[in-house]
């Protein structure tokens, strides 16, 4: 069983690149380009000397000793919140822009959900001072006040997105309408191993570097670059794909995404794609989406916004369809209790989607030896006001 | 039957119009009286449009009328019920439009059946990539005389353009200008060297032009670059409460041919 893409830029029989005409060109730039761009002398060298000295790359794995006696078990937590910027959002635009350089594009454009990837894409753009637009839900907007502020501070501009449900989806379909009407000098940073081929894979690369850390991290504080498991929280998939992607073919290793259940699989408030959904085609990918009999994407909601996605990038629909990772989910609920869990047995506050896959912890049984990594996508800083209203404190 | 856009670019190449409409806009069930109140007022050409929740390559206004027809309850199923009877009614060739995923949930084999059954003569839906088409829609198409109907932008290669002269059903749909639908353009604003360019290609296919084509100006630019034009934000725009559909059709396509 093959794991990673195609030729033709499937996983299995999900991906490929359903591009309308008008995004022709530009993809099949991409796909023509990126994997020699990627490999090519130049490329490397710069992609590793800001992932080290910019990002902050790498970033620790850190075992976290009272978590791990609470669940009589070892954890260790792959520390993505403490890249610049956050979150694992930044290997991926710090990719994208020197490859748009590469293709000589002058504007930047990306949707974005919790406003985490808009940051980090707004940030690369300051960086190498490239014009940048990231598109938002309205409500998205208002829920994660301090991303925006952050963003325009950066330098981008942030355009509300007001049709749909207001979220990650909408702003989606906006950004893709952007690239289509800005053809020839405009870049399109995906934040998600989704889109039309060569994303997914594209952004599964860039990504890839949390998997490729965590075998020699591994190896050192255990003696075994291979853990019992793996648990990532899965919107779009990105840091799940890239905590995943080295250890695919290790199949000892068990690899485990968690979805958004909002309020619960069986209400009509959930993100949980793979519970709920079927397999269709939704901004150029074919893959596993939530959808009513016609095929109308349906709304999904999480209290994460940026899990707050109705579909599920194609990579991790032909990991769950072969059964090579298991996919669980968890409610806002159980993931607000998780979350204080964590800030209170080891002093971090993580992101509401991080800390989805801290909430998976409970559903699952452990062996004291087993090695359990969890990745730790994001910090809780754009979550406060979230946290607050919930606790009271 | 012979396909009945082939017979129409047979006995015209020029100034063909073509007009685009969402099923299900204004009102759920518009569907039949706007086909044959548009043929009455002399399009020659009729696009019906299938709603899509997710409209990416549309502006504003099929986004409003995609998102208020679905509102309305429009689906596949119940569009082909509306037009079981059309060929009673109508002449004129009829295509389907839209997003592939509503046809991928109805089924594709299906879909090409139910066209056939209906006398409707072709589809162009955007998203569905010719690689696809070919591997795994093609026969369905073929079997039913369904038209699969290709589209170029001023981005598409010459070699491109002339792969799609080879594969495209009926016509070529010449998208004017590198836009979403629905911009209000000019004259001014084509780009004249993109029509040169395709028009020196030697062609087989006939061209419509769409995209940006809103009025008789427009119109007859496109006229002069290609056998006809598209319009389809415009003709949405153009309904209003309180004039009769009929009224407003008939006025619209006078406005549009003679200005």
């Amino acid at each position: 069983m093959d794991y990673n893409v195609d030729e033709k830029g499937y996983y299995g029989e999900f991906g490929g690149a359903w591009i309308p005409e008008m995004m022709y060109a530009n993809i099949e730039e991409l796909r023509l380009r990126y994997l020699d761009i990627i490999h090519s002398e130049e490329f490397i060298e710069e992609f590793i000397h800001l992932l080290k000295n910019y990002v902050g790359r790498p970033s620790p794995l850190y075992f976290a000793k009272r978590l791990s006696e609470h669940y009589d078990t070892k954890i260790y937590l792959k520390r993505e919140d403490l890249n610049h910027t956050g979150s694992h959002k930044l290997n991926n635009t710090v990719g994208q822009i020197l490859l748009a350089q590469k293709l000589g594009k002058t504007r930047i454009i990306a949707e974005t959900g919790a406003g985490q990837h808009g940051v980090a894409t707004a940030t690369v753009c300051a960086l190498k001072g490239v014009q940048c637009v990231v598109y938002m839900g309205a409500l998205d907007v208002e829920r994660q006040a301090p991303n925006v502020k952050k963003m325009k501070m950066l330098g981008a501009e942030v355009i509300p997105v007001h049709s749909g449900n207001k979220t990650l989806k909408d702003a989606t379909n906006e950004a893709m309408r952007d690239w289509i009407n800005n053809p020839v000098h405009t870049h399109y940073i995906i934040g998600s191993v989704v889109g039309p081929h060569p994303y997914p894979d594209m952004v599964a690369r860039f990504q890839a570097v949390i998997s490729k850390e965590l075998k020699v991290q591994l190896a050192e504080q255990t003696g075994n670059e291979l853990p019992t498991r793996i648990i990532a929280c899965v919107g779009g998939g990105s840091n799940a794909a890239g905590a995943f992607y080295h250890f695919l073919e290790n199949k000892e290793v068990e690899l485990i995404g968690v979805e958004a259940a909002g309020k619960g699989v069986d209400t009509d408030e959930t993100a949980a794609t793979l519970k709920v959904g079927s397999p269709g085609v939704l901004h150029s990918s074919k893959t596993m989406l939530m959808q009513n009999k016609d095929g109308q994407i349906t709304e999904p909601y999480s209290i994460s916004a940026g899990l707050d996605y109705p579909g599920i990038g194609p990579m991790h629909a032909h990991l769950f369809k072969s059964g090579r990772a298991k996919y669980l989910y968890a409610t806002d609920k159980e993931v607000l209790e998780a979350a204080l869990l964590l800030t209170q047995k080891e002093g971090i506050i993580p992101a509401l989607e991080s800390a989805h896959a801290l909430a998976a912890l409970n559903q699952l049984e452990f062996n004291e030896n087993d090695v359990t990594v969890i990745n730790l996508s994001g910090r809780g800083d754009k979550d406060m006001q979230t946290y607050l209203d919930y606790f009271g404190y | 039957m012979k396909n009945r856009i082939n017979t129409l670019f047979e006995q015209k190449q020029k100034d063909i119009l073509s007009v685009y409409f969402t099923a299900g806009y204004p009102n759920l069930n518009d569907t039949v009286s706007i086909i044959t109140e548009l043929e009455k007022a002399g399009a020659d050409l009729i696009e019906i449009g299938i709603p899509f929740s997710d409209p990416t390559a549309d502006g504003p206004v099929i986004q409003q009328s995609s998102h208020l027809a679905l509102v309305n309850g429009m689906n596949l199923n119940l569009l082909f019920n509306q037009l079981k009877n059309i060929r009673d009614k109508v002449s004129v060739p009829l295509i389907l439009m839209g997003y592939f995923n509503p046809v991928y949930q109805f089924g594709v084999e299906r879909f090409c059946n139910k066209c056939n059954e209906t006398g409707i003569d072709g589809a162009i839906l955007p998203d569905l990539p010719l690689w696809e088409f070919e591997n795994n829609y093609q026969s369905f198409f073929e079997k039913n005389g369904i038209h699969n109907i290709l589209l170029i932008t001023p981005q598409t290669s010459d070699e491109r353009i002339l792969e799609i002269d080879n594969k495209t059903g009926g016509f070529i749909y010449m998208v004017s200008s590198s836009s979403t639908t629905g911009k209000n353009q000019k004259v001014e604003d084509f780009h004249q060297d993109y029509f040169n360019r395709v028009n020196s290609l030697g062609l087989k296919t006939p061209r419509l032009i769409g995209f940006g084509i809103s009025d008789n100006q427009t119109f007859n630019k496109a006229c002069e670059n290609a056998n006809g034009a598209i319009i389809g934000t415009a003709f949405i725009n153009s309904f209003k409460n309180n004039i009769p559909l009929e009224k407003s059709i008939t006025e619209f396509v006078k406005s549009v041919k003679n200005g």
